[in-house]
């Protein structure tokens, strides 16, 4: 948070000044809830913040100058959780058009998942995903590999760790397949420990419908799908915070989307575990009734929950017992969705909707300004160790205008990513971001609020 | 000897039914489950098949009320009645009809069942019946398809033509009355699409009905279903007027939802000491084919109380009906083909 006594001096030399921009969070330790807001500007030097004052009060003039008119300013988002499926699979995503998607949806940060093919699973794969991402867009959001916790995602031996690690991976996961042997994720999680990095658990039962991508309940047995019933994943989220109090080890846990989960969570952390997780905008903002038309793109795994399944996660989201927000950004190529339901992978597109839709939840007081931050800046940063930008002296200057009025329908046009598949298609969505700064860099075209 | 027609000729009178609600207008495209239909227009398809029951009982079982229309019967998954009974409905009403099997078809050479779609399309039919594994792949074509798409039956989803054929052999035994009369489902309801389309259509009628099964073959949240749920059989017969029987897949068991076979017979196989406890008079229909001895009793299959053989030919009837109204709805030719407005 801003300071007084690290105001910048003058004749400092101000690289970035963005003025006019809509703060909502604190000044000058001022702490509100739910603030109505003041106009701030925000000055950079050398890609770091110098100072957030409010408009007009300092008389500086920076190289480059900004017209953020009024726009709505947030830090930069941190995604732990995407697909980008590069090396391997670029007809879905490529590393490049996941950073297009991530910088139009206002990331800084991204964690990219290790079922690639070939998998993450050595150094040279993580150097190659690393090298892809400054070669496609050097200045553009910041690619973190997660690696594979064991060769090849098949769940028989550790990757590794310790060379991934060096290579850059920010974290171990065998996301999208279920650790199977307790034993293994056992040993997974005690190496990575030395190693100072967290596991991240894709909770899910292999035996209980796996992959079924629609819940087991009324409208699963209506429509004669199988449905995979909420315990696949409570059952492996409550062995999971077991083994990490046991250990003593760091655990998170991805895409959590139901109640039953978030008890164990909460029940977990009430004893000191040391747990966190994070959950989707999908399982927040909607029901198993999307697959109700055998709607392949509201395939999911896990899959859209009921009601009141979603009413649970927005109560632990406000109280910290759910940590952190992710997209699970799993774009797939139109032709992959358009079969019949059974034969549709899971997964649903979400870096260019994810902060339109979550900042729905603010607007509509679902959730609370801070608690959105925390979800999409602190928490995860702080997890993971990323950069993260808290608007104070020395910060990174990763930061977005938001505008939060703009409305545009969700359509192959509007989304960067290449994978279209969100049952939000033709619906309209509100709020744009308008402008978004890296290092104090633009990084949008020309569709920027620059004055 | 003279060529000109005399008024009404039975060759004109008789290629289509008598409508008694002339006001009915079809105005389905496709059809995938019952639960698009209302009441009436149920009525309606009871009615209609009625008349082609008639037909079929004739010397000549042919009327040319669908020449020059043109019906694929894509058949995704094995089947011999239903198929077998699509075309013969077809062929009675002067429709060609072309077979397409999953084996031989571009689908097992990995054919998106899109493109299989688009491509049959192409081709020009009226009207595509279709049976496929997946639920909701009879939907999946009625979207992207111009033709009428006619379920015969996807995944566990809906077998639509099945429930109808159903309804119309109750209605001849109960003259048309299905209120106040109970139906019990009984077997493997949880994978059966004839039960979910049953359950859908006898309560629109008015009956009640009871499903009876072990507790791995029924459906998630069977409260959510109109439905009374029994685990005893000999409690779930008491008084009912039929029962409905369901195959039972012999891989049940290998996917450890049964212990066996011979329990299953055992406990949930519809026998006649079983029938001595339902209403006097009451049925018993099974969607065939029958494993006897497993989930019916063999000679229970061959009594007079077993609707089994009525069903199969009712089920030609019903298919006329539909492939009529599904196919000739809106037609602007059909005044000129002779079909009474």
């Amino acid at each position: 948070m801003p300071d007084d006594n690290n105001r910048p001096q003058q004749g400092r030399k101000l690289d970035l000044a963005v003025r006019s921009a809509l703060w909502l969070g604190s000044l000058k330790g001022r702490r509100d809830e739910q603030p109505k807001g003041q106009l701030v500007d925000v000055l950079v030097a050398k890609g770091r913040i110098v100072a957030l004052v409010p408009a007009g009060s300092l008389e500086v003039r920076a190289a480059r100058e900004v017209d953020a008119r009024g726009f709505l300013l947030l830090p930069s988002l941190t995604d732990v959780h995407v697909h980008l499926r590069e090396p391997g699979q670029e007809y879905k995503e490529d590393i490049a058009s996941g950073l297009r998607a991530a910088a139009f949806g206002g990331f800084g940060n991204i964690m990219c998942m290790a079922n690639t093919r070939p998998v993450n699973d050595t150094a040279s794969v993580t150097e190659f995903m690393l090298e892809q991402a400054r070669a496609s867009w050097p200045g553009g959001p910041r690619l973190f590999p997660i690696g594979a916790l064991t060769k090849g995602l098949q769940g028989q031996e550790l990757a590794p760790l310790s060379e991934l690690r060096d290579a850059g991976c920010k974290a171990f996961s065998n996301d999208g397949r279920p650790m199977e042997s307790t034993e293994l994720l056992r040993r997974a999680m005690e190496y990575s420990q030395d190693l100072k990095r967290v596991v991240i658990d894709h909770c899910e039962d292999p035996w209980l419908a796996p992959a079924a991508g629609v819940n087991e309940g009324e409208v699963s047995s209506r429509l004669g799908l199988t449905g995979q019933p909420d315990i696949a994943e409570a059952i492996q989220a409550a062995r999971d915070v077991l083994l990490a109090e046991y250990l003593g080890a760091p655990v998170h846990l991805a895409h959590i989307s139901c109640a039953k989960s978030v008890a164990v969570i909460r029940a977990a952390k009430e004893r000191g575990v040391d747990v966190t997780a994070e959950t989707c905008p999908h399982y927040l903002t909607l029901t198993e009734d999307e697959v109700a038309g055998y709607s392949a793109n509201a395939k999911v795994n896990p899959p859209l929950r009921p009601r009141a399944d979603v009413e649970a996660l927005l109560e632990a989201l406000a109280d910290g017992t759910i940590d952190m927000l992710a997209t699970d950004h799993a774009p797939h190529a139109a032709h992959e969705k358009d079969v019949e339901f059974d034969a549709a992978p899971c997964g649903i597109s979400g870096l260019d909707t994810a902060l339109a839709v979550t900042w729905e939840l603010v607007r509509t007081e679902k959730l609370s300004f801070v608690a959105f931050v925390r979800a999409w800046t602190t928490a995860p940063c702080s997890r993971f160790g990323l950069p993260l930008n808290g608007f104070a002296p020395g910060d990174p200057a990763d930061f977005v205008l938001f505008d939060q009025e703009a409305h545009w329908v969700v359509g192959p046009q509007t989304m960067r990513s290449k994978g279209k598949n969100t049952p939000l298609l033709g619906r309209t969505l509100r709020g744009l971001v308008r402008a978004h700064f890296l290092a104090g860099k633009s990084v949008l075209d020309k569709d920027t609020a620059e004055a | 000897m003279t060529t000109r027609p005399k008024r009404g000729s039975p060759a004109r009178a008789n290629v289509g039914p008598e409508r008694k609600d002339a006001a009915m207008q079809w105005k389905h495209k496709d059809l995938l489950d019952v639960s698009q239909l209302s009441a009436d227009e149920v009525r309606h398809v009871l009615a209609t098949a009625a008349y082609f029951r008639e037909i079929n009982s004739r010397p000549v079982k042919k009327v040319p009320t669908l020449k020059g229309r043109s019906v694929v019967l894509f058949f995704a998954e094995p089947s011999t009645r239903t198929k077998t009974s699509f075309d013969m409905a077809g062929k009675r009403l002067s429709a060609d009809t072309f077979a397409l099997a999953k084996s031989g078809s571009s689908l097992s050479k990995g054919e998106t069942l899109k493109d299989t779609a688009l491509t049959l399309q192409a081709m020009n039919p009226d009207g595509i019946v279709i049976r496929h594994g997946s639920s909701g792949a009879a939907q999946f074509l009625a979207e992207r398809l111009e033709c009428s798409v006619i379920n015969a039956g996807d995944g566990r989803h809906a077998h639509p033509t099945q429930a109808l054929l159903d309804a119309l052999t109750l209605s001849r035994r109960w003259k048309g009355e299905f209120s106040g009369k109970t139906v019990l489902i009984l077997g493997d309801i949880a994978h059966s699409r004839v039960a979910r389309s049953n359950v859908l259509l006898l309560t629109m009628l008015g009956a009640n009905v009871r499903l009876c099964a072990p507790r791995t073959l029924l459906p998630p949240r069977p409260d959510t279903w109109p439905v009374a749920v029994y685990s005893e059989l000999p409690q779930a017969v008491q008084g009912v007027d039929a029962v409905m029987c369901l195959r039972l897949q012999l891989e049940r068991q290998q996917a450890g939802l049964l212990p066996g076979l011979r329990e299953y017979a055992r406990t949930f196989g519809l026998s006649p000491r079983h029938m001595a406890l339902a209403a006097p008079g009451a049925c018993v229909l099974h969607p065939g084919p029958i494993n006897r001895g497993v989930e019916i009793d063999s000679a229970l299959a061959d009594s007079a109380e077993s609707l089994i053989l009525e069903q199969v030919e009712n089920g030609v009837a019903v298919r006329m009906a539909l492939l009529y109204l599904y196919l000739t709805r809106k037609s602007p030719d059909a005044a000129q083909s002779g079909i009474p407005a």
